[in-house]
């Protein structure tokens, strides 16, 4: 029956780790606030055959293996310099995982242009009283703590926030990633003329409501298309049908997110374990997810190749990774063409951008 | 340099009207690479295959699916596509007001800086009316055949539409509850809170670098030069002792270094 289970496992965190607070260490894990609801589409042959994305040389004009091809760094035009995997990981020293808070600013002094991403942080060892202290302090002093860390072969910079008495890591885009008004060319602002900002203002009062209603911002585009889709389907109108044997895409939504969250705030370390285990059988997908092959790999390996950060984009560790789990990372890369691709696709565009 | 504008509207609502053009605020520093043919150096091509056929597919002749839970795939057609694409606008469409405490920014996307297009006054009159009532718009328009929903903020002295994350996307943290436990020891959170007051600083951003960054770039740089690359090594921590030892140690350490600083 457990393997049946994996469905309601949802997303796993993305990251563990200790914060450091002081002399204090924290352990923590990290699962994404939000999770994309996007509407993605698969290329296919006229046929309806899903297409697989292949790498060739266009000047031997032949498709690639995997291992025929190395990751290149441009450093002049046409001239690249080849980096690889194991030094890429040698990169990120164990030090820079952990979250060290050193400085505390006012939470209202952050600049929301620099916010990119929000994660919870839940308690990851077997007491929660260092992650509640730190909690309750940084809620009622109103302050946040600003911080580097490594995660997946990537530096972050972030800022923890403390709310309801949980910790979420807001990654923010460094110094040099927002653009100032000058940088843009912006006009040197001028005063407004009394008349006409009373007038403006005038308008936004007429406007305003007190909170903020969700349905605003429904995605119109993805209901019309999802509706298009249902009617097409109904009529049977240019179906195919999934081929046998072919795993269906996980659907994890919002709702399974909050759960895993809950989850993991009550008891993370009891349920931290059938997590794990959880997660591996997932490695197969739903529908052969019975072979026994998919089971192998100990609870631990999992853990300690997410531990070890740098070495996380080894092939093996992200056929562990379900097809929703690899778009939200490959997403985070900025890579092109993600919605399109196949599971195999994904680990091989991620193991390519993971600079 | 000024940076070129990516797009022109007009911000409208009641009886306003601002003519804006927009600028993308983020710039990405991440180091990129491209994939290589080991053999001869040459950047790979990627091109869409046929699986059972081995044959590329054209890029004319590949068609979009959806697919359901089930795996079935429902074929899509161009025109169906294209009749799906919002109408072309240039209106930023305001279709409400809020407290700027009200979209919390967990929601928040990708932000864009919005300059005037013509007249500035009405610019910065908007700017300047926003700040006062302490407002924000939420804003609808379609760029590049693509509807977006973002909040138009008064940032500095400038407008600023911020990308909106979609309805149901966000998990609130109203919505989870803490972690419990025993209730927290009275001495433990006056010295935390004291922690935080020693470590207290104002905030400035352009202090804390990129250092993975740097130090990939350090490498190819060395590499291309021919350079024996030296690796960091890794500190250890020390995790045993209690909590109240540790608070009180670092409280110490704080203070020296804000004494001597």
């Amino acid at each position: 029956v457990a393997e049946y289970e994996e469905d309601d496992v949802g997303p796993r965190s993305f990251w563990s780790g200790t914060i450091t607070f002081g002399l204090v260490s924290i352990p923590v894990e990290l699962y994404p606030a939000s999770r994309s609801q996007r509407v993605s589409l698969r290329m296919v042959a006229p046929d309806g055959t899903p297409l697989t994305r292949r790498y060739f040389c266009p000047k031997e004009e032949k498709e690639l293996e995997w291992d025929e091809i190395v990751r290149g760094y441009e450093i002049e035009k046409d001239s690249y310099v080849v980096v690889t995997d194991a030094e890429l990981e040698k990169l990120a020293p164990e030090k820079t995982r952990d979250i060290d808070l050193r400085v505390f600013v006012d939470a209202e002094q952050l600049n929301p242009m620099h916010f990119d991403r929000a994660y919870y942080l839940t308690p990851g060892g077997n007491s929660t009283k260092a992650y509640r202290l730190l909690a309750a302090t940084m809620e009622q002093t109103e302050k946040a703590g600003i911080a580097t860390f490594v995660m997946r072969g990537k530096e972050y910079l972030i800022a923890i926030l403390a709310e309801n008495g949980i910790l979420r890591a807001e990654t923010m885009r460094f110094a040099d990633e927002v653009r100032s008004p000058e940088d843009v060319g912006l006009p040197a602002p001028e005063k407004g003329k009394p008349a006409l900002v009373k007038q403006v203002e005038k308008a936004i009062t007429a406007l305003s409501e007190s909170s903020l209603d969700e349905d605003e911002l429904a995605d119109r585009g993805a209901e019309q298309l999802l509706a298009l889709v249902k009617r097409k389907e109904k009529k049977g109108e240019d179906v195919v049908p999934a081929p046998a044997g072919e795993p269906a895409v996980a659907s994890e939504g919002v709702i399974d997110l909050m759960e895993v969250l809950k989850r993991s705030l009550q008891g993370a370390s009891a349920g931290s374990n059938r997590r794990e285990a959880k997660r591996v059988e997932g490695a197969g997908g739903r529908k052969d997810g019975k072979k026994a092959a998919a089971k192998k790999p100990a609870p631990s390996s999992v853990k300690s190749a997410q531990r070890r950060g740098g070495s996380k984009w080894t092939k093996s560790y992200l056929r562990k990774q379900s097809k929703d789990e690899l778009y939200e990372t490959a997403k985070e890369l900025d890579i092109e063409g993600r919605s399109s691709m196949t599971k195999d696709e994904l680990i091989a565009a991620i193991q390519n951008a993971a600079g | 340099m000024a940076a070129r504008a990516m797009w022109k509207g007009t911000i409208r609502f009641e009886d306003v009207e601002v003519p804006v053009k927009l600028y993308s605020a983020a710039q990405d520093q991440s180091v990129h690479f491209r994939l290589l043919h080991e053999k001869d150096m040459e950047p790979v091509k990627q091109q869409m295959v046929h699986p059972e056929t081995g044959k590329v597919v054209d890029a004319a002749d590949v068609r979009r699916a959806y697919q359901t839970e089930d795996g079935d795939l429902v074929m899509l057609d161009d025109e169906e596509l294209a009749e799906l694409e919002p109408d072309a606008s240039r209106d930023i469409e305001i279709t409400r007001f809020l407290d700027t405490e009200a979209i919390t920014h967990q929601w928040y996307d990708r932000p864009y800086y919005l300059g005037p297009d013509g007249d500035e006054e009405t610019y910065f009159a908007l700017v300047e009316a926003l700040r006062k009532k302490g407002r924000e718009g939420v804003a609808r328009w379609v760029m590049r055949k693509k509807e977006y929903v973002g909040a138009l903020r008064a940032n500095g002295d400038y407008l600023i539409l911020m990308t909106l994350r979609r309805k149901g996307e966000v998990v609130p943290a109203s919505a989870l509850k803490a972690p419990g436990g025993r209730a927290l020891d009275k001495r433990e959170v006056n010295m935390a809170t004291q922690l935080v007051a020693a470590l207290e600083d104002e905030l400035d951003l352009a202090a804390f670098r990129d250092e993975y960054r740097d130090r990939v770039l350090e490498l190819v740089h060395a590499k291309a030069e021919g350079k024996v690359v030296k690796f960091p090594e890794a500190p250890k921590r020390d995790t045993e002792a209690s909590l109240e030892k540790m608070l009180a140690e670092s409280l110490k350490a704080a203070k020296k270094r804000r004494a001597s600083g």
